[in-house]
């Protein structure tokens, strides 16, 4: 039998781990951490900026033009929600497939998802290009008839789904975090710590009568949120797949966005847990080497399963016979958008391959890079989705071109501020590994310690 | 909901050692005693059949609020689309049963997930305001066994000698639990 590796590494007791955990927190804010938060401060102001101008001025200060009427937004909508996509995977699948690794990165792979899908969740509630009446988008009795919302149009789906899994990832995020806010509030030196934490644990004293609900109620929320996560990535794909364009209207839709979503996601939470780890050297004992092989070996895999699909499309849209289809696929790699179809097909299915190697999969730096590339993919594959299909389809005299303006570039680059700051927040004021779930599983993978399960 | 204290006192022993306190717990359990607690800084499993605890009901709040989230979801997708004001789009029936399965689902979800975190809150009588703490380390590396002074065999000294012979590091008077 191959020994289990250790899931927390050097020799810890309890009391090591609650203070490993919370000492980002208790410590004065540090000169560096300033520094980024300052940094990522003024880039999400960058993109507010971006976003005034954007609802001043309208959603033609955009690229969007006829026939490419889908652009920037929702490109980088589809890109963030499916970053959010690993958080869900890792707090909840892994949970009910008692994976005991995933203690050490949930939390803050939850953070991650939380912060993702609020990013994502602006994109199109400002490309209605009023979003003062988003309002409209919610079924509410109104004087206007009432005029209901289309329960038969895709996008209405798409709020359900991403307003749900807001919800629902918040809620589980947060009742998750409520043990180790007690502890942080139990530790607490001074009145404002002791008030705020005391507020934001609930009270949680940890009792086992609680315990015992507690851990149920952990259980149903990570069983809902399991179809719930696969739900809002194939709801998501619905807002192209339901439509009749070629390239958009097919059935691989749902499970080659949910596999590209999970990808997406892990190679984000990759280049985060990098960053955190030079950040804070303690947090390398919880989050070590052989979790980070875990997952770019899950990287792999699901690289591979985009690539599938990427081979399939193919197929279908000659095996087919239909001329239209075809003419996308032909289009998509060797149309005037080839080098975004190969930048996809290089940082998604080719890169990921050097994960086969060890060295590569272990080492901190070839990762740090190999995750960037696959982000870079991602946002490309949604791209290629998007407008490729957009901007030929069957009358060649409605055919046109998609061109970035300046608001299209600062939109994408200013969304990563907003994300960014609010994870800045996150690392300092809140415990960036779960305490509570750590403790019972520290002993797996050490002989002799009792390390049961 | 506002915190209603528990207006009763009694004695704690302090573990260092959570196999320990499992077998403090099934110790003071089969000594008669009814109305006691675990305090631990994790949920220490095989605790719910040391202390002969009840599984949770929880899950029924769920069915019964998942339950009710669907039948309401697709209600109200029949009320507008088909009822209220019946638009044809796209030539599609007015009652799309397909196409309301999306908003159905998530509404399931969102209403089962929600009502799981509101009876834990109930149940759990959070969020406690102020909550009287036995020991600060009950967070961190230590574990309790509260035993009420409520408890029909409530006795200082034989629960004092109890706990001794289980093992405990500390045994603690508690004024309010």
């Amino acid at each position: 039998m191959i020994p289990r590796k250790p899931l927390v590494t050097g020799d810890k007791t309890y009391a090591d781990i609650t203070r490993d955990i919370c000492e980002p927190v208790e410590s004065p804010i540090s000169k560096g951490w300033l520094a980024l938060f300052g940094a990522s401060g003024v880039w999400f102001l960058f993109y507010l900026g971006i976003i005034g101008v954007i609802v001043f001025f309208g959603t033609g200060m955009m690229g969007i033009t006829h026939p490419i009427g889908w652009g920037t937004m929702i490109v980088t909508f589809v890109f963030w929600i499916g970053i959010g996509h690993a958080g869900t995977l890792i707090s909840a699948i892994l949970f009910l497939f008692r994976q005991k690794w995933r203690t050490g990165i949930a939390r803050s792979a939850e953070a991650m998802t939380i912060f993702a899908v609020m990013t994502a969740g602006l994109f199109p509630a400002l490309h209605t290009g009023r979003p003062w009446l988003d309002l409209w988008l919610f079924p509410y009795p109104n004087q206007r008839g009432p005029l209901w919302v289309n329960f038969r149009s895709p996008l209405l789906w798409d709020v359900f789904a991403v307003s749900t899994y807001f919800t629902i990832s918040l809620v589980f995020w947060y009742l998750g975090m409520v043990p180790d806010l007690a502890t942080l509030r139990d530790r607490a030196k001074n009145k404002v710590s002791k008030l705020a934490y005391g507020a934001l644990s609930l009270g949680w004293r940890g009792s086992n009568r609680h315990w015992s609900h507690y851990e149920t109620a952990y259980l149903i929320l990570a069983g809902l949120s399991t179809p719930l996560v696969l739900s809002v990535h194939s709801i998501v794909s619905f807002d192209f797949a339901i439509s009749l364009l070629p390239g958009w209207h097919t059935t691989i839709f749902p499970p080659y966005f949910v596999a590209g979503a999970i990808f997406s996601g892990f190679a984000m939470v990759v280049t985060l847990m990098i960053l955190v780890r030079i950040a804070y050297p303690k947090i390398r004992d919880y989050v070590t080497v052989d979790h980070l092989e875990v997952m770019n070996k899950i990287i792999m895999t699901t690289g591979l399963m985009v690539g599938y699909a990427y081979g399939s499309e193919f197929f279908i849209a000659w095996y087919s016979g239909n001329i239209y289809e075809k003419y996308a696929f032909v289009n998509r790699a060797f149309g005037p958008y080839w080098w975004s179809y190969w930048i996809m097909v290089s940082c998604n299915v080719l890169i990921p391959q050097l994960f086969w190697f060890k060295s590569v999969r272990r080492g901190i730096v070839p990762m740090f890079i190999i995750s960037i590339f696959v982000n870079i993919g991602m946002w490309f594959e949604r791209f290629v989705i998007t407008v490729t299909s957009l901007h030929r389809d069957f009358l060649p005299a409605s055919w046109g071109m998609f061109y970035f303006t300046w608001v299209d570039i600062g939109l994408i680059f200013g969304s990563f501020g907003m994300f960014f700051t609010f994870f800045m927040i996150f690392i300092r004021f809140l415990p960036m590994v779960a305490i509570a779930e750590v403790k019972p599983v520290m002993n797996v993978g050490k002989p002799g310690k009792g390390g049961h399960h | 909901m506002a915190h209603t204290p528990l207006k009763f006192g009694g004695l704690a022993g302090i573990w260092s050692d959570e196999h320990q306190l499992l077998k403090a717990a099934e110790a003071v359990r089969k000594a008669g005693f009814t109305r006691f607690e675990a305090i631990t800084p994790f949920p220490v499993h095989g605790m719910d059949q040391a202390m002969g605890l009840k599984p949770s009901w929880i899950p029924w709040v769920t069915f019964i609020f998942g339950l009710a989230g669907c039948s309401l979801a697709l209600l109200f997708q029949w009320y507008v689309a088909a009822y209220d004001w019946p638009l044809n789009i796209g030539g599609k029936p007015f009652f799309s049963l397909p196409a309301f399965i999306p908003v159905t689902f998530e509404l399931t979800i969102l209403f089962g997930g929600l009502s799981t975190v509101a009876a834990l809150f109930v149940v759990c009588r959070l969020p406690a305001v102020n909550p009287p703490i036995i020991d600060t380390r009950l967070t961190d590396d230590r574990f309790a066994i509260f035993i009420a002074e409520t408890d029909k065999n409530y006795d200082l000294e034989k629960i004092d000698q109890l706990f001794r012979q289980l093992g405990a590091e500390e045994i603690k008077k508690v004024a309010e639990f």
